[in-house]
């Protein structure tokens, strides 16, 4: 039943017999991928409220924009590559494919890992260069942003940690596919958060 | 892996069994202990709030005289009962306490969908209000920079609490919005997808679809409070000038520059318009709910009132800077934010006029929860009609400062959900408890309280025409506020502390029912909806027994015609309706045959 239905019952008009009754749910989904959806829904609020608070702040004249790092454009390549491996590694489980879970959970993990190492060199650059935080409105949104998107990222980190740890005890692979599957989704959601970033802290 | 609804899992009876004293009443698991732990924490941070307009209110009616209240305290008085009131008392009471009570019960499902997550939530909003009263025994004490916390004033000296105050405030809000979002996950996620066999959408009481859509506005909106608090503690504590503009402050020139105040005013406000609404839906769905139990009869326009909840939830993020048409805006800016203030009338418009409708002609208990909604018509309606004055920019302009403005929200905002609150916890007070409270001291505490708000609310309309300021710790002598207008003050005050005396005739009732009350009915209202349904009054844990309730019909059928009784649960079977229709019929044949001629 679409929504559009689901909301335009007349249900007082007849009750409903035993055998034709709603199963109670409306969107036939895991309830745990559900609860991420909505939780992406509730980033994607703060980051869409941090990049309108960017826009409104950058028209004022104190506004010094700040060079970026070239590490950053490794960084990018490290997050897609991640987030490609997760797809892979996704699709492989999907397919009842168990092999490849452990190397591609590890592989694509480290990478992010090296995406939050390449986010800490930048920093230390731009700090290095006298970039302070306190110094410009550019830098400190740029500290701000990038740190509230790593914040995130780490969250993910220690999500795909434990789903890790699990893959790797005995015959632990069949409890972690949905891990993997919430894991792909929520790596992708913050490539798309970072790729908007960089386009926003590209474009001042 | 196929999905399997919730409801139709076999192994769904299965759930952890608490069975020491800590894990079924402190770190428990089950969503009706977690709601009473929302709920006595809000109620009782709220009475602090309480205590905190009462020391307010003695200083405006009885300037010059209470040494103990200076300047500075008075601004702490507001900030901190104003940011209580709204976020750490009637956000959690409604949302943490009802939703949590209400959701699993009424939607016929054993819990919330993520128990651990729920519990979580309760600790860490526990945490948040912890803060919140550790500012007040800090250096400095609590911020007194009011409950919108503008920059540049809530970080720059001279406004009390600028050292610790302000950031633990903050600290504290962003605490709130993490525990608020772990139980808003729990709450929109069990609406959606552990919903009872037969519950479609539209068969869910209208309590259900007003938490649901405050939730769901409440995960939108909270994280433009949270951005706006991180970046006000960064301004505050390492230097950055997101907000704080290039001033002087206390004579000396501040290292801020070129930050803008009104970004903050536009974060705040798209966070804090539909926080009017997070607390104002549940507070129509419950209401929908008692009228349409106490008066017998169904809510009028099911479907209008579904969907001028979602209408309002929608345009709710589009009406924010009506609350900043003093910071100077393009006029044609304004001009779009009255308009989409004035349309979210319509949908509000037609909710006051269903409530009307389900009473007219419905057979009317005037039991204490049904005084409490009828009551909350009345003020909210008033309440909502100078809203229509103020959304005009041309009206709002010189009213915006004066105390008209604080009658307005405290009408619409204070005292139509807190009459609410009461409605719900009388009405649901015997499932909840298992006893009844006492009737005539509910209707004392009902009349008294109503009657008193109006006698605190009424008159700050007449002051704020009159054009008497708000926010002033006192008014010494001007021309323009007459005496009488002060006279009035003091009469307020007097209201306002016989108000807050009379809450202890509640709290009595209330904890003198919880252990003496007498045995309650398990469905003492004889309501349609679920929750008066489970097998054990108050429900255990798991709410419904061995098998999950199965749902035939809308929550609303009272007074169908040729039905036995006046009202047929949501949980009967059309076959067993037809049932008893036709032996009512049989009934009703025989009658005359069996008069005059009783039988053994």
């Amino acid at each position: 039943m679409s929504f559009w239905r689901n909301v335009t019952e007349k249900s007082w008009e007849r009750p409903g017999e035993a055998d034709e009754l709603h199963s109670g749910v409306i969107l036939e989904q895991p309830t745990r991928r559900m609860a991420l959806r909505v939780f992406l829904c509730v980033v994607a609020s703060v980051f869409f409220l941090l990049f309108v608070a960017y826009r409104i702040r950058m028209e004022y004249p104190d506004w010094r924009p700040l060079p970026l790092p070239s590490v950053l454009w490794l960084n990018t390549v490290l997050l897609v590559l991640a987030s490609a491996v997760m797809q892979w590694t996704r699709s492989q489980v999907e397919k009842a494919n168990p092999g490849p879970l452990r190397a591609g959970m590890v592989v694509s993990g480290l990478l992010t890992v090296g995406f939050v190492v390449g986010q800490w060199v930048a920093w230390s650059q731009l700090g290095a260069e006298g970039y302070a935080l306190r110094s410009n409105p550019a830098n400190a949104f740029f500290y701000l942003l990038t740190a509230v998107h790593g914040a995130h990222v780490l969250g993910g980190l220690w999500v795909w940690l434990r789903a890790t740890l699990r893959a790797f005890r005995k015959d632990g692979a069949a409890t972690v596919q949905g891990s993997v599957q919430l894991c792909a989704t929520y790596w992708h959601f913050l490539l798309l958060v970072w790729l908007v970033m960089l386009y926003f802290l590209l474009t001042t | 892996m196929a999905y399997v609804a919730i409801a139709d899992r076999d192994h769904e009876a299965h759930l952890h069994d608490p069975d020491t004293f800590i894990t079924k009443y402190i770190w428990s698991q089950d969503h009706k202990v977690i709601a009473i732990q929302y709920g006595l924490t809000a109620i009782g941070i709220g009475l602090v709030a309480l205590v905190l307009s009462g020391l307010m209110r003695l200083q405006l009616g009885f300037p010059d005289t209470f040494s103990f209240i200076d300047p500075n305290d008075y601004y702490q008085f507001i900030t901190m009962h104003g940011m209580i009131m709204v976020i750490y008392l009637l956000t959690a009471l409604f949302l943490g306490g009802f939703g949590n009570y209400l959701i699993p019960l009424m939607i016929g499902s054993r819990d919330m969908v993520f128990p651990f997550m729920n519990m979580l939530s309760f600790w860490v909003y526990l945490l948040a209000v912890l803060i919140l009263v550790a500012s007040f025994f800090v250096p400095g004490g609590p911020t007194g920079a009011g409950w919108t916390l503008y920059p540049p004033q809530a970080i720059s000296p001279g406004t009390p609490g600028t050292t610790w105050g302000i950031i633990l405030m903050l600290v504290s809000l962003a605490v709130f919005i993490i525990a608020f979002t772990m139980g808003g996950l729990n709450y929109v996620t069990t609406v959606l997808q552990a919903r009872c066999k037969g519950m479609t959408l539209m068969r869910m009481p209208l309590s259900i679809w007003g938490i649901f859509m405050a939730t769901i506005l409440g995960l939108l909106a909270f994280p433009a409070l949270l951005v706006s608090a991180i970046m006000m503690i960064l301004d505050s504590l390492l230097g950055t000038s997101f907000f704080m503009p290039a001033m002087l402050a206390a004579g000396e020139i501040a290292s801020y520059e070129g930050g803008s105040p009104i970004l903050f005013q536009h974060l705040f406000w798209f966070f804090g318009h539909p926080e009017v609404y997070i607390v104002a839906l549940p507070a129509f769905g419950i209401v929908s709910d008692l009228l349409s139990v106490h008066a017998r009869k169904n809510i009028f326009g099911y479907r209008m009132m579904v969907w001028a909840i979602l209408a309002i939830g929608g345009l709710s993020f589009i009406v924010w800077a009506h609350h900043m048409y003093v910071s100077g805006m393009n006029p044609y800016f304004g001009f779009f934010f009255a308009t989409t203030t004035l349309i979210i009338a319509v949908p509000t418009a037609i909710k006051v006029y269903n409530w009307v409708l389900t009473l007219w002609r419905g057979n009317i208990h005037l039991t204490v929860p049904m005084l409490f909604a009828i009551g909350f018509i009345f003020t909210f309606v008033h309440g909502g009609l100078t809203g229509l004055f103020l959304g005009n920019v041309v009206v709002d302009l010189p009213l915006s400062d004066t105390y008209f403005v604080v009658g307005h929200f405290h009408m619409v905002m204070g005292v139509s959900p807190i009459l609410v609150v009461f409605g719900a916890i009388y009405h649901w007070f015997p499932k909840i408890t298992g006893r009844m409270f006492n009737e005539t001291l509910g209707k004392w505490h009902f009349w008294l309280t109503l009657l008193g708000t109006y006698s605190i609310y009424l008159p700050m309309h007449y002051l704020g025409i009159l054009g008497v300021p708000r926010r002033y710790y006192a008014y010494g002598t001007t021309d323009f506020i007459p005496e009488s207008a002060m006279t009035m003050n003091t009469g307020i005050t007097i209201s306002a502390l016989i108000v807050a005396v009379v809450q202890l005739i509640f709290l009595y009732n209330m904890i003198w029912s919880v252990f003496r009350g007498p045995k309650a009915d398990p469905n003492p209202w004889k309501a349609t909806s679920l929750e008066w349904l489970t097998p054990d009054t108050p429900p255990k844990h798991g709410n419904w027994g061995p098998d999950l309730p199965v749902v035939y019909r809308w929550a609303y059928d009272y007074s169908v015609p040729g039905a036995a009784e006046d009202y047929i649960p949501q949980n009967q079977p059309p076959d067993a309706t037809h049932k008893t229709v036709d032996d009512h019929a049989e009934a009703v044949e025989q009658a005359p045959q069996d008069d005059g001629a009783p039988q053994a």
